[in-house]
């Protein structure tokens, strides 16, 4: 049965992106992460325009956060201040990087950067993880290991503007989050995706929160990023197509639910080791393509 | 729904079979006369490509060819090259004007229908299309690298049609082809031009109009996206909003 998509001005199986939504779902469920960094390069993979992938992802993602929120925000693992002050940044980054977006897109550059942004970020994020989740698990068998220590103190605390995050337990400057925010709110724009597994390990090892509010305030701010970012897509480029997202969306809800119970069954290292090796090969298989002579070096571009 | 056009199709051309046939004084007066099983294709939610049915009369023994041509826009092509070891896009060239759609239909090979003149002049198959780019950007073996690359693409999406469709002509006066439209065609006014062969040479030829809109939901969503861009953005995030919120339901009861 197929669909035709009125803003990817194209026609696809329903089953197809039904089933699409539904592994994303369940491997987001699994992980607890947002999926976006999956599901925009399949999109793209099965011939959804770059610009339409990254769009449409934006308004999914904003669906997939919202209900995930409201579970974290129920066991008040939501530091509102944090996420706000991260979600300023965060606005402002989205905002430059949808321009940046466009700029590029006038260039024919747009699908060299969304493919190099993913690669050196998945390639950081997946290698880090890999290597935390082996030493995890060696550690685990050896020996108890030793407690890290809680907090340390470098030159970002003698920044100014400090403000006291009380569900974080940190008085920090506003300018760290705040700058964390930005980057995260620009690579979102570009590359289609929550940014999450940015946010996440970023709050953890440069801003020193508690992992037990970490989820909950990071999908909090993704979910007016992504917003911001649906908006400014829709009306600048025209490249938010909503039946796809719904298509997306309704298999992610699905999919997600499964996900979630699977993952109780697995150990943390265990999960985020594997979670590491999927990054690792979705970061491959773009490097891979970037590096492999195109069969066709002509295109088609947009823009004059 | 196929088989519904199908049938739509066998009835349409069955009529025209008994009036060419019963009234040969009136083909006399013209000598072609063509007509399509529709003259709008509506792009709907269900759109996966269709066929529209091409038939008509001739008067006496000759070729006939048919070109179904999109309507012409520009179009930007862009060259990758190496750089560091990646491909990267580094030369770009604008085609003022091609056709957004391009297919053929023959009854008999181009090749031995007419010369290659009067194939080029007609702009008949890929290979005559015209599609120039300006003389002071591009010398001529460039430009048809550039050229063979736009058509390549196009070839690759299936909006120009390497295949040449048959046309059957019956008791040497009746003919119809079937054209296929694929679902990614865009939108705006058709050329369906028909050109009758004798010798070598064109003696008649005529153009029929063909519509491709979006109709319904598909139309409705694309204009306000379009035209509303604004609102088309914050409705898009209320939808999803909504819908996490209903997801959050459904988790929680589960």
């Amino acid at each position: 049965m197929q669909i035709y998509l009125p803003i990817a001005e194209m026609s696809l199986n329903v089953f197809l992106l039904l089933g699409m939504g539904g592994v994303v779902g369940f491997l987001s469920g699994l992980f607890g992460v947002g999926g976006g960094f999956l599901m925009t390069p399949l999109l793209i993979f099965i011939g959804v325009p770059p610009a339409v992938a990254v769009g449409t992802e934006a308004n999914q993602i904003v669906a997939a956060s919202v209900s995930g929120v409201l579970a974290h925000w129920r066991r008040g693992n939501v530091d509102v201040k944090m996420g706000l002050v991260l979600l300023l940044g965060g606005l402002a980054g989205s905002t430059l990087g949808v321009m940046l977006f466009s700029f590029l897109r006038g260039l024919g550059q747009i699908d060299l950067v969304i493919s190099l942004s993913y690669v050196v970020f998945l390639g950081t994020i997946g290698s880090l993880m890999l290597y935390e989740s082996m030493r995890a698990m060696r550690r685990r068998k050896t020996a108890p290991g030793q407690r890290m220590k809680l907090h340390q103190h470098t030159w970002v605390h003698g920044l100014p503007l400090k403000m006291r995050f009380r569900r974080s337990k940190l008085y920090i400057s506003a300018l760290l989050p705040f700058t964390v925010g930005f980057l995260v709110g620009v690579l979102a724009a570009i590359m289609g995706v929550g940014g999450g597994f940015i946010m996440v390990p970023a709050m953890i090892y440069l801003l020193g929160m508690p992992t037990a509010v970490v989820i909950g305030t990071s999908l909090f701010q993704i979910i007016f990023v992504t917003a911001n970012v649906t908006f400014l897509q829709a009306y600048a480029n025209q490249t938010v197509d909503v039946v796809l997202a719904l298509m997306l969306l309704t298999g992610a809800v699905i999919g997600a639910q499964f996900g979630a119970r699977a993952g109780a069954r697995l150990r943390g290292e265990e999960l985020r080791g594997l979670l590491a090796l999927m990054v690792l090969a979705v970061c491959g298989k773009l490097f891979f393509d970037l590096l492999v002579t195109p069969d066709d070096l002509y295109s088609l571009g947009v823009g004059q | 729904m196929r088989r519904g056009r199908a049938v739509c199709h066998l009835g349409l051309s069955t009529a025209w079979l008994l009036l060419a046939l019963s009234s040969p004084a009136r083909a006399t007066s013209d000598v072609l006369v063509v007509d399509l099983s529709q003259e709008t294709v509506a792009i709907t939610t269900g759109f996966a490509g269709t066929d529209v049915l091409l038939f008509g009369a001739m008067e006496g023994k000759g070729d006939v060819v048919v070109i179904v041509r999109g309507p012409d826009r520009p179009v930007v092509v862009r060259r990758k090259s190496r750089v560091l070891g990646v491909w990267v896009n580094t030369a770009k060239m604008t085609f003022e004007r091609a056709p957004s759609f391009y297919a053929i239909a023959s009854s008999r090979p181009l090749a031995e229908i007419a010369q290659e003149t009067v194939l080029a002049r007609e702009q008949m198959g890929l290979d005559h299309l015209r599609l120039d780019l300006p003389r002071a950007k591009a010398s001529e073996n460039v430009a048809a690298e550039w050229r063979a690359g736009l058509i390549r693409n196009h070839q690759r999406l299936g909006l120009y049609r390497s295949e040449i469709r048959p046309i059957t002509i019956q008791f040497d006066r009746l003919f119809r082809a079937e054209l296929t439209l694929p679902a990614n065609v865009s939108t705006g006014k058709y050329q369906v031009q028909v050109y009758l062969f004798r010798d070598g040479r064109v003696v008649s030829a005529r153009i029929r109009g063909l519509e491709v809109e979006r109709i319904g939901a598909e139309a409705v969503i694309y204009d306000f996206a379009y035209q509303k861009s604004a609102l088309y953005g914050l409705i898009a995030i209320l939808v999803a909003l909504m819908a996490g919120w209903v997801a959050h339901l459904a988790f929680r009861k589960a």
